[in-house]
């Protein structure tokens, strides 16, 4: 089984232990922090692996790159910690089991990974997606398991992770566009991370979209509008792909507005917080998040995350704001409509 | 010797009497495992006189009838055992009355639970019934006859009980009203405060009279509704949960799901209630107490709320259901059929452990949906079984299957729920003898002839 490749000496080196105090929902200075960590480290009983929200963010934190969060994980795991109750955690381990059922398009040497998200089936289709909206990847035997980082699993993440690649591998794929940036985090971060090598390129959607923009040079029209970003989890794991969100923003003349709750201080959709936590903290986190999005003024609310979106988007309605996923609003630069609709739920009675 | 197809004709247009064997084929059988066997005349009258007219002449001369409504119980109830006159009620499908300020409908022995829910929403969207998860040709009285359950039962009890009122023919022939509406015109109740004769007629598939029309409460309609689903993977916590929820007076319908597939539902108990109201406020003070209820199972990491995204809410709340349908083409072939024992809820951890010791015996998949009813006090477990109908083997395993869960529920403190022929003879042996004398008296006082259902209800000679 693949090991985490983690440098215990960069932590010992480490001044601000920015894991713990940067933390959003620990409150530790930098001397407790440096003490708890080192108790982690040292496979020793912490408060703070079962205090973890598994909110990803103190992956992003470190400045050492030294993943901190996968080192949590593991702890957890190692110590039978369960940061939902058990029953969620059977639920999503056996949903996500690989079963041999495939579901592919017409594939070519360059596929979308639509992940385990129908919202995909909406969202990647015309002229930004033309010549492979039909190349796609979807299900359990493509999922990318990196979920099983807020379920205290990462050994499910490496056992199932080499079968997902070889799947991938066997389709004869060589560049994989992720739509889920989970994705994308798992095979630029979590599988160097544990040594696992990765058989094809992957692409985080965001530059796909850049180059597909570039393409359209001339039916793009900037929007002139003002987003307020959700932005989350797994974006932790690959901060770098924020910087190329504004890259793709500026493209399509949408300005991110600032507030308090993006960039590093970004609060998650709270969801998985929920049913580990309870509906107490989830419900701070959410009203937070959605008082802070509607202090900024947006003209709309994007959403990178399919899940963010199901989790946040109708709430985001409810107060008046417009939600729109990243893909929609570049069909909108190049004069599409926007494709992924907040679900309309008939209330049988 | 009469000619009985003529004399048919003579009470209901011939376009709605029937002796062509393509018709007596469709009428010999259910969607179930019992044994197929046809009428010999299949009549779908259109009011209460013509009825009357039926019996009368099926009375005269000694022939069998049956009454049917969506023919969906799955356990053969209305197939003739004895051949005979099969009534197809269906024709009679007027909604006669909804009465606003008393809240309850009158229907014709024929309205469909689809007919009357999609009625209500047109006309009185403030009220509703208690809509069974079968499919929507259900009839509205055929449901109450054999004590069905519904979306209001965990509120109200069966279906049955929620009725207000009867319209019967009697099997010599008489019409007769049962409970307010046989001193008053208003249809208020089915019996008290007079002795309430209603129950001569639920339970007893048809074997007592013909119900023509039928009084069924209604119940206000909330503006909101939302599902709530919790998890568990120990059996013997389910009833617990189940007796919390229903203490808390907040949830409306509450089933209990257990299933090997889709994957999802492996190695848990996926317990779905509902909660209502007319304002986010109320939603939000129910869901709130619902957590409260089970929260300590949440600290102890044994049980957990799932967030349901929109996608997982829709299928939720579609009314009826229609996963039975989805798992009756699990294993291919479209064949299901579940034993149904009303039970304590206490009993769930053994049931469904036998429940899954059967599905391996064997070799089938299998699925259970535990309703509760009235609060608590008891609930319908069901042991449900796959077959393709196109392979007798698989069909006869799921037979023996169903029957050794009857046996096992009969035993561990269950009731059968509309049993086939088969359970009803289990249920009879083990039945207190003087109550089956009392049963028997009845139904001979009501039925001297032996006409109606006969088969059903018969202890062996």
């Amino acid at each position: 089984m693949p090991q985490l490749k983690f440098d215990r000496d960069k932590c010992a080196r480490c001044k601000t232990v920015s894991c713990l105090t940067k933390c959003q929902y620990i409150k530790l200075d930098a001397a407790a922090a440096k003490k708890e960590w080192q108790k982690i480290i040292n496979g020793q009983e912490s408060f703070v692996l079962e205090a973890c929200t598994t909110c990803y963010a103190c992956e992003e934190y470190c400045p050492h790159g030294n993943h901190p969060f996968y080192m949590l994980v593991d702890r957890q795991e190692e110590k039978g910690i369960l940061p939902s109750p058990r029953p969620i955690i059977t639920m999503w381990v056996n949903q996500c089991e690989p079963v041999g059922k495939f579901t592919v398009g017409m594939l070519q040497e360059r596929a979308l990974s639509y992940c385990f998200l129908h919202h995909f089936n909406a969202l990647a289709h015309g002229e930004l997606f033309k010549d492979l909206e039909y190349s796609v990847l979807f299900g359990q035997e493509f999922f990318c398991n990196a979920v099983y980082l807020h379920y205290a699993r990462t050994s499910l993440i490496r056992q199932r992770l080499a079968t997902v690649l070889e799947n991938i591998k066997k389709q004869g794929v060589k560049e994989l566009i992720c739509l889920h940036d989970e994705c994308y985090a798992t095979y630029t971060s979590l599988a160097p991370a544990y040594g696992i090598e990765v058989p094809f390129k992957p692409v985080h959607y965001y530059e796909y979209l850049i180059e597909r923009l570039k393409a359209l040079k001339g039916r793009v029209k900037p929007l002139g509008l003002k987003v307020a970003y959700q932005r989350n989890c797994s974006t932790r794991l690959v901060p770098h792909i924020d910087n190329v969100l504004d890259d793709l923003l500026k493209l399509i003349g949408v300005e991110r507005v600032g507030r308090q709750y993006d960039r590093q201080n970004a609060l998650c959709c709270a969801e998985l917080i929920r049913m580990g936590k309870g509906p107490e903290l989830a419900d701070d986190i959410q009203k937070r998040n959605l008082d802070d999005m509607q202090a900024s003024n947006p003209d709309y609310v994007l959403f990178n995350c399919p899940a963010c979106w199901d989790a946040l988007a109708e709430k985001v309605a409810e107060r008046g704001l417009k939600p729109i996923h990243v893909i929609d609003l570049c069909r909108m630069a190049i004069g599409e409509e926007p494709a992924l609709k907040l679900q309309k739920i008939e209330t049988e009675v | 010797m009469i000619d009985v197809y003529t004399e048919l004709t003579s009470i209901v247009d011939k376009d709605f009497v029937s002796k062509n064997r393509e018709e007596l084929y469709m009428y010999g059988r259910d969607p179930g495992l019992m044994p197929p066997h046809e009428p010999d005349y299949v009549v779908m009258p259109s009011s209460v006189e013509e009825v009357q007219a039926i019996i009368k002449l099926a009375s005269r001369e000694k022939i069998p009838v049956v009454p049917k409504g969506g023919g969906l119980s799955l356990t053969g109830l209305v197939i003739p055992q004895k051949g005979g006159i099969l009534l197809d009620m269906k024709k009679m499908d007027k909604i006669i009355e909804v009465n606003e300020s008393g809240g309850y409908a009158i229907v014709e022995g024929g309205v469909t639970h689809g007919a009357l829910k999609s009625y209500l929403l047109k006309h009185h969207p403030e009220l509703r019934h208690s809509i069974p998860d079968s499919p929507p040709i259900a009839t509205v009285v055929a449901n109450a006859v054999i004590h069905g359950q519904g979306r209001l039962t965990q509120q109200h009890g069966f279906n049955s009980e929620m009725v207000s009122g009867l319209e019967v023919v009697l099997p010599t022939g008489e019409i007769c009203r049962i409970g307010s509406c046989a001193i008053s015109p208003h249809w208020f109740s089915k019996g008290p405060p007079m002795p309430d004769l209603s129950s001569l007629f639920f339970g007893w598939f048809g074997t007592t009279g013909i119900i023509t029309k039928l009084g069924i409460k209604l119940y206000p309609c909330k503006k909101y509704r939302d599902p709530m689903l919790f998890l568990t993977d120990k059996a013997e916590l389910v009833p617990d949960i189940m007796r919390r929820l229903a203490r808390t007076e907040m949830i409306e319908d509450l089933v209990v799901t257990a299933q090997p597939i889709p994957l999802r539902y492996r190695g848990n108990f996926y317990i779905l209630f509902y909660i209502t109201g007319d304002s986010d406020e109320e939603l939000e003070f129910k869901r709130k107490m619902c957590w409260k209820a089970l929260r300590d199972y949440f600290e102890k990491r044994e049980g957990g709320f799932v967030s349901l995204v929109p996608e997982m809410k829709a299928p939720m709340l579609s009314m009826p259901s229609k996963d039975t349908t989805r798992f009756a083409d699990v294993s291919k072939g479209g064949g299901f059929e579940y034993s149904g024992p009303i039970a304590p809820i206490e009993k769930f951890p053994v049931y469904v452990k036998k429940l899954a010791d059967l599905a391996e015996k064997y070799n089938l998949f299998y699925s259970s949906a535990a309703r509760m009813i009235d609060g608590g006090h008891c609930m319908m477990f069901s042991f449900s079984y796959t077959f393709n109908r196109a392979d007798p083997q698989t069909m006869k395993k799921a037979k023996e299957a169903l029957d050794e869960a009857a046996e096992f529920a009969l035993d561990n403190g269950g009731v059968m729920w509309k049993p086939n022929l088969d359970e009803q003879k289990l249920t009879m042996q083990k039945m207190d003898p003087n109550t089956l004398g009392l049963m028997m008296k009845i139904k001979k006082l009501l039925d001297p002839n032996g006409i109606m259902n006969p088969g059903n209800w018969e202890v062996s000679r």
